[in-house]
C-alpha cells in the first residue's frame, strides 16, 4: 500500500510519518502532484496559518491536485480546516470540499482558554474512520480556530461550545484532533483509515 | 472543555540520561526514551524534556534524543532548555517536538516569542516563567534557572508573553519548587483569571491532593511534576483515578 503525505509549508508533518512507521509503513512525503495522485491513500496534515499555507498550496498547484483525488484522503488539524470553504484565519478562501466556514474561538469566560489544547472527548462518531470503541474516548487537540457543526460533521467534541471534531464527505475524511498524538485511540483511528 | 493534563518533566543530561530517577522496577530508568514510554503507558497526557546540558556537543545529542522520542511515543511532548534563537526552535521542531518552551532567552529578548508564533504558530510556543514571591509580596521573574533576579513582575510578564504570541504559560514558583507542600495556588488562580491562554502549574507537588488543588483552587489547565514521579512516590495511574474520584475532569 502506497501512502503519500502531502508536503507543503506547514509544520509537524514528521509526526504523521513517525506514526505510520510505527505500523511498519513507509510513507512518501511529497509535493509532487503525480506521486500524490498515484498513492492508494493520501494524508494532508499540518499545523500553521491558514492564509499563509493556502497561498503556498496554490503556488505549488496542490489545490487542484487535492481536489482531483478520488482515493481516501485524511486531512489533519490545519489540513481539515483547509478542506473547508473559507477560514477567518487570514480571511482566506480554502479548498471547499466541505461547504463550511472556519471561525476563531471566542472565550465566554476566563475559564475558556484559547488555544484549545489537550485531550477532549469524541462524541456522536460516524463513518468508517471510527468504530464503536472510539465513542467517548479522549483525543489530542491543539487549535485556535474551529469548524462549526454542519451536515458533514463525523464526530463532535465541546470546548466553549460543541464543534466538529471530524468531517467526512465521499472520499474525504478529516480530523481536527491529531490521531498521531492521541495515544492508542489515535492509532486505532489511523489504522481504520489505512483499512478503508 | 479539555481534560486537565498531567505532565511529567524529565531533565536530560547530554541527551542520554534523566537526572534524579530512582525507579526500582525499570531497568533503564535513566534512559529518557524508556522513561517517557513508561509514563505514556501509565497515562501521562504530555511530556516535557528539558535539556540541562551546557555543552554544544550535548545540544546536538539532545536533538537526536528528540528524534527518538518522536519516533517512539504517540503522545505530545514539549522540549526546552537552551533555546536562544529561531534556529534552535527550527531544529527541535524538525526533529519531531510538538512544542518548545522558552524561558531566559524570551525574558532577555521578548521578540523571540513573536518570531516563534509568527513562524510556527502560537500552539508551539510555551513560555516558561520562574518566579519568586519576594518578602514584599511581589512575584518577581528570575533568569537562568532562578539564579538571576530581573525587574520583571510575574503577572506583567505573563500578560506580555500572551500578547506576543505565547500559546501556554508554564509557571514555576521558586518558593514552592522542591518543597513538596503544594503548588502556588493563589498566584496560579490570579494568572488563570488574567490570561486567556492555558496555564501549566509547576513546583511543589508532593502528594496527590496537591494536583487536585492546582486544578480546583489554582484553576490550572495542566500540572507538571518531576520528583514525585521519578521516585515512584506517586504513580500517574493512581493519580488520575484519584483526581477522577475527586471530580476533576481527567483522561483515564
Amino acid at each position: 500500500m502506497k501512502i503519500a503525505i502531502i508536503k507543503y509549508n506547514a509544520g509537524n508533518i514528521c509526526s504523521v510519518d513517525y506514526a505510520l512507521r510505527r505500523f511498519g509503513i513507509e510513507p512518501v512525503i511529497t509535493s509532487d502532484p503525480e506521486e500524490i495522485g498515484g498513492a492508494d491513500k493520501v494524508i494532508f496534515p499540518g499545523v500553521g496559518h491558514a492564509g499563509a499555507t493556502m497561498l503556498h498550496l496554490r503556488q505549488l498547484g496542490l489545490d487542484r491536485t487535492i481536489l482531483s483525488l478520488r482515493q481516501p484522503v485524511l486531512g489533519i488539524c490545519l489540513g481539515m480546516q483547509l478542506l473547508c470553504r473559507h477560514s477567518s484565519e487570514g480571511d482566506v478562501d480554502c479548498l471547499g470540499v466541505f461547504d463550511v466556514e472556519v471561525d476563531r474561538f471566542i472565550p465566554q469566560s476566563h475559564a475558556d482558554k484559547v488555544p484549545h489544547i489537550g485531550w477532549n472527548v469524541l462524541k456522536d462518531v460516524k463513518t468508517k474512520l471510527f468504530d464503536a470503541e472510539i465513542e467517548g474516548r479522549h483525543v489530542y487537540f491543539v487549535h485556535s480556530y474551529f469548524v462549526p457543526l454542519n451536515p458533514h460533521t463525523a464526530a463532535t467534541t465541546s470546548h466553549i461550545h460543541p464543534f466538529s471534531a471530524a468531517l467526512s464527505k465521499d472520499n474525504f475524511y478529516a480530523t481536527q484532533f491529531h490521531p498521531e498524538k492521541s495515544g492508542d485511540t489515535g492509532e486505532r483511528i489511523l489504522k481504520n483509515f489505512l483499512h478503508l | 472543555m479539555p481534560a486537565k493534563r498531567i505532565i511529567p518533566c524529565l531533565d536530560v543530561m547530554d541527551g542520554r540520561t534523566v537526572k534524579g530517577v530512582r525507579f526500582v522496577d525499570l531497568r533503564e530508568a535513566g534512559d529518557p526514551v524508556e522513561l517517557g514510554a513508561k509514563y505514556s503507558r501509565d497515562g501521562a497526557d504530555e511530556l516535557v524534556y528539558l535539556d540541562i546540558t551546557a555543552s554544544h556537543e550535548g545540544r546536538k545529542t539532545f536533538a537526536e534524543l528528540v528524534r527518538k522520542v518522536a519516533a517512539r511515543l504517540n503522545i505530545p511532548f514539549t522540549v526546552g532548555g537552551g533555546i536562544n534563537e529561531l534556529a534552535d526552535v527550527d531544529r527541535l521542531l524538525n526533529a519531531g517536538a510538538d512544542k518548545v518552551s522558552v524561558n531566559s532567552a524570551a525574558l532577555r529578548r521578548p521578540e523571540l516569542i513573536d518570531e516563534i508564533a509568527s513562524n510556527y504558530g502560537v500552539q508551539v510556543c510555551v513560555v516558561a516563567i520562574d518566579a519568586r514571591c519576594e518578602d514584599n509580596g511581589e512575584w518577581r521573574c528570575y533568569l537562568n534557572g532562578g539564579r538571576i533576579p530581573t525587574e520583571r513582575g510575574l503577572f506583567e510578564w505573563a500578560a506580555e508573553a500572551q500578547s506576543r504570541g505565547a500559546g501556554e504559560i508554564l509557571f514555576t514558583s521558586m518558593n514552592h519548587d522542591g518543597v513538596r507542600t503544594g503548588y502556588a495556588n493563589e498566584a496560579l488562580a490570579r494568572l488563570a483569571s488574567a490570561l486567556s491562554i492555558p496555564v501549566i502549574a509547576s513546583g511543589g507537588a508532593g502528594a496527590m491532593e496537591h494536583f487536585r488543588d492546582a486544578f480546583a483552587k489554582g484553576e490550572a489547565e495542566a500540572a507538571l511534576a518531576a520528583g514525585v514521579f521519578h521516585f515512584g512516590e506517586i504513580s500517574i495511574k493512581d493519580l488520575k483515578q484519584y483526581l477522577h474520584n475527586e471530580g476533576i475532569n481527567v483522561r483515564l
